[in-house]
């Protein structure tokens, strides 16, 4: 999929079902208003309740699986529905945009991308479903069975938003579509399962009890949704505690001001592209932010804090030392190693040591050299890659830079 | 008998979410408890908590003791709920998937069950662990009513489930939600450690370069406490200023090692590139959002009352209340403990000279909160971060005649 070609795409399609449904819906009529209402309310409770924030796989798991639930719905407390595929789709778009004002009044992104992955997400389960069983084919099926084949659609619709959800990431960021979409995947048994899991809940229990099953359901997943949020609180105030820490090293004059921050950013962007998945990419994050914290043990700062041009046992010491202390700071053990096996040669390092050694070495490299500093400082690199810099490594920094215009990336 | 099936099943459902949930929160697998008191008669259901509560995991000695009282007081209150969910009418509200009306029953049982834990708990706290009668059943039972509620609700629609046309499998499915947001909550706990085991390593890193001063920023945290509760401050500032004494001095990482470490007086020069410190922690701290006011405490625990301190040389109620509060703590730990350059003087001294500096240096009713709090409680601070024992050196003479004027 190329970059750029995917997000009219996927915005085009969403938008034009979302024209033909509602356009259907308004020429035939709502049918069965009071459960097209409950639903609606729904998953625009769903929308309102939506959280922002980085790390956020799916921000409003209720609107999701309300509308998943609407679109798998074949029965209210014994009596078949009528409802079609437009109708699903134009409840669960008008749902949401009403759900979503507060959001855009706000000045929130994203919106769109929201939008078109909810529309198509929800558009493929309804059109698996609705015309089979409206058609009758499902009349027979036995409970069990029935309950069966609303898992496998589900399942099959969170593979086809994974999916989607990596395409609009990919054209967004740029970043290769193949780990994204590992992402996703290895992120499904999260949240994925539990809005998949009462999306079925929900269509099967209005079957059983009428629409009482919205309410009674909806606390255990706003349950869930209030841990998901308090989690990922404490790891945003971990993170800032992290930075704080590695900045610790440049208050303390031994590094200069912003470098942890530069190659904490430069080494995510490299690891991302070298393929690594998201708990690796936060290990390499925090290791290189703490990377200099060794030298905190140093009676004299070295000068400019510019380890890569000091011996090698030297930069190992400091490495060593370095790692001592993450080890008491109790982040992950993980990023500890990763602080230790900086300065090793590299066929022994670990892959993000090796992101971590090339990068620190680089934006050392090209602070003080003029308006050719990134190209100088790729060139000595590349000349370097024989014993202490990874080439994989080096390549891929020289394609993030390309990408990012041989600038660092400002923040953090 | 034909209720054994489902018993069997749902006694290893809870038995195997016990042990899967092993060394965190007892009580996560409820949902399929309450499942069983809405499905089973309360004998059966009773049983199906027998198991897990057996295999559940106990931290403290005697783990089989424990083991078996935890059971016999789950059998209890499982029992009791059943009773009174039949008793109201609930098994036929499950049987007629009659959701609205089972809800009442339902509650009850909710009710009945949390009673029955809450009543034995603090009994087995008061008989065994000697804990005050007044003491042992505050809150608990407020405490618990919540999170069973929510989980009673899962257990109402996996009986209806359980017992409607899709049979078992889809009141499993409700579990897994369940089972994510335990997930979460796990997480949440195994990060926050984390996170606390980070502010201390940012506090030991101080403790690297500044060698006397071990174990000074915990015992700060520990007395700005004290004053912030004797205040009658609420729980969350409590704990805000309690890392606002110990973060204090972090901006110490940022003056030279030779310096911190010097023996003897310090020149004019010195003494103003230490005072830089407060400077240095506020630029630290200043990106980290739920320190609140703390970090205005960092920036302003020299600052004195009568305009003298530093940075900014702030007058009265100019500081932060939080700086004041660290200011008082900082300045009692600097008197009660062994510098380099002074010799511990005892409490009682130290809480004098404190009063007697209230206004010019200190805020009076800073002052008087840690004096009221010390007088009744003592002065007995525990820390956990004094690895080493510091290097105590014969003190050379005093840097200065005011109290707590320590670097």
């Amino acid at each position: 999929m190329k970059r750029g070609r995917a997000l009219p795409l996927i915005h085009g399609s969403a938008a034009l079902l979302a024209l033909f449904s509602l356009g259907a819906t308004l020429w035939t009529g709502v049918e069965q208003r009071g459960i097209a209402l409950a639903f609606g309310a729904l998953v625009a409770l769903g929308e309102l309740t939506r959280w922002h924030g980085p790390q956020v796989r799916e921000a409003a798991p209720l609107g999701a699986a309300g509308a998943l639930s609407y679109a798998l719905l074949g029965e209210d407390a014994g009596r078949a529905t009528t409802h079609g595929v437009a109708q699903v789709i134009s409840v669960v778009l008008a749902a949401s945009l009403v759900g979503c004002v507060p959001h855009i009044a706000r000045g929130r992104g994203g919106v769109f991308d929201h939008l078109a992955r909810r529309v198509l997400t929800v558009g493929f389960a309804a059109v698996c479903f609705q015309p089979l069983y409206n058609h009758g084919t499902f009349a027979d099926w036995s409970g069990p069975a029935y309950a069966l084949l609303l898992i496998a659609l589900l399942a099959l619709t969170a593979l086809c938003d994974a999916v989607l959800a990596a395409a609009l990431a990919h054209s967004r960021t740029g970043w290769p579509f193949g780990p994204l979409l590992r992402d996703e995947l290895r992120g499904m048994p999260g949240i994925g399962s539990a809005v998949g899991a009462t999306g079925a809940v929900m269509a099967l229990g209005v079957a059983v009890v009428g629409l009482w099953a919205l309410p009674v359901f909806c606390l255990p997943l706003l349950l869930t949704q209030v841990s998901l949020r308090r989690y990922a609180a404490v790891r945003t105030t971990y993170r800032q505690t992290i930075a704080s820490l590695a900045r610790a090293t440049e208050i303390a004059g031994y590094t200069p001001a912003g470098h942890a921050r530069r190659v904490a950013a430069l080494s995510r962007a490299v690891g991302r592209d070298l393929g690594l998945s998201e708990p690796e990419l936060t290990v390499l994050e925090y290791a290189a932010l703490m990377h200099d914290i060794g030298q905190l043990s140093l009676v004299d700062p070295v000068p400019a804090g510019a380890t890569a041009g000091l011996p090698g046992a030297e930069q190992r010491r400091i490495a060593l030392l370095g790692g001592a202390v993450v080890r008491q700071t109790g982040v992950d053990a993980e990023v500890a190693v990763v602080v230790e096996r900086q300065a090793d040669p590299y066929p022994e390092q670990p892959p993000a040591a090796r992101i971590v050694r090339a990068v620190n070495a680089y934006d050392e490299k090209v602070r003080d050299a003029g308006p050719g500093g990134p190209l100088t400082a790729l060139e000595e690199l590349r000349l370097g890659t024989a014993g202490d810099y990874a080439p994989e490594v080096v390549e891929a920094l020289a394609r993030v830079l390309s990408r990012e215009g041989l600038t660092l990336p400002s923040a953090g | 008998m034909e209720a054994v099936p489902a018993m069997t099943l749902l006694a290893v459902l809870y038995a195997g979410g016990e042990w899967l949930a092993r060394r965190r929160f007892p009580g996560t697998f409820y949902p399929v408890l309450l499942a069983a008191v809405f499905l089973l008669p309360a004998p059966a259901a009773a049983l199906v908590a027998l198991p897990g509560a057996l295999l559940s995991p106990v931290e403290q000695r005697p783990a089989w003791l424990r083991r078996v009282w935890r059971a016999a007081e789950l059998v209890v209150a499982v029992w009791a709920a059943g009773r009174v969910f039949r008793a109201l009418g609930g098994r036929d509200a499950v049987e007629a998937s009659d959701v609205p009306y089972a809800l009442g029953p339902a509650a009850g049982a909710v009710l009945a069950f949390c009673a029955v834990l809450t009543v034995l708990d603090g009994g087995i706290l008061v008989v065994a662990e000697r804990v005050p009668v007044r003491r042992a059943w505050r809150g608990l039972l407020l405490r618990s009513l919540a999170p069973v509620g929510v989980h009673g609700l899962a257990g109402l629609m996996m009986a209806v489930l359980w017992r409607s046309p899709y049979g078992p499998l889809a009141a499993l499915l409700v579990l897994l939600p369940m089972g994510v947001s335990w997930w979460a909550f796990a997480q949440y706990h195994r990060e926050r450690g984390a996170h606390q085991a980070t502010i201390r390593a940012l506090v030991q890193a101080v403790d690297i370069k500044d060698e006397y001063t071990r174990g000074h920023s915990e015992r700060v945290g520990q007395a700005s406490m004290m004053i912030a509760r004797e205040l009658g401050m609420d729980d969350e500032r409590v704990e805000v200023l309690r890392f606002a004494g110990i973060l204090h001095d972090v901006g110490k990482l940022g003056v030279p090692t030779r310096l911190l470490r010097k023996d003897g007086p310090l020149t004019p020069e010195e003494r103003r590139v230490i005072e830089l410190h407060p400077e240095y922690g506020h630029e630290m701290v200043r990106g980290i959002s739920f320190l609140g006011e703390a970090r205005a405490a960092v920036l302003h625990h020299h600052e004195r009352l009568d305009g003298s301190g530093y940075p900014y040389g702030l007058v009265g109620s100019q500081i932060p209340e939080s700086a004041r509060v660290v200011a008082v703590a900082d300045a009692f730990d600097a008197m009660t403990s062994t510098r380099s350059y002074s010799r511990a003087r005892p409490v009682a001294v130290a809480l004098e000279e404190l009063e007697r500096c209230a206004g010019r240096q200190f805020d009076p009713v800073m002052v008087a909160a840690l004096v009221r709090v010390v007088r009744r409680s003592g002065w007995d601070p525990v820390v956990t971060a004094d690895g080493v024992p510091s290097r105590r050196v014969p003190s050379p003479a005093p840097v200065s005649g005011r109290a707590g004027a320590h670097r």
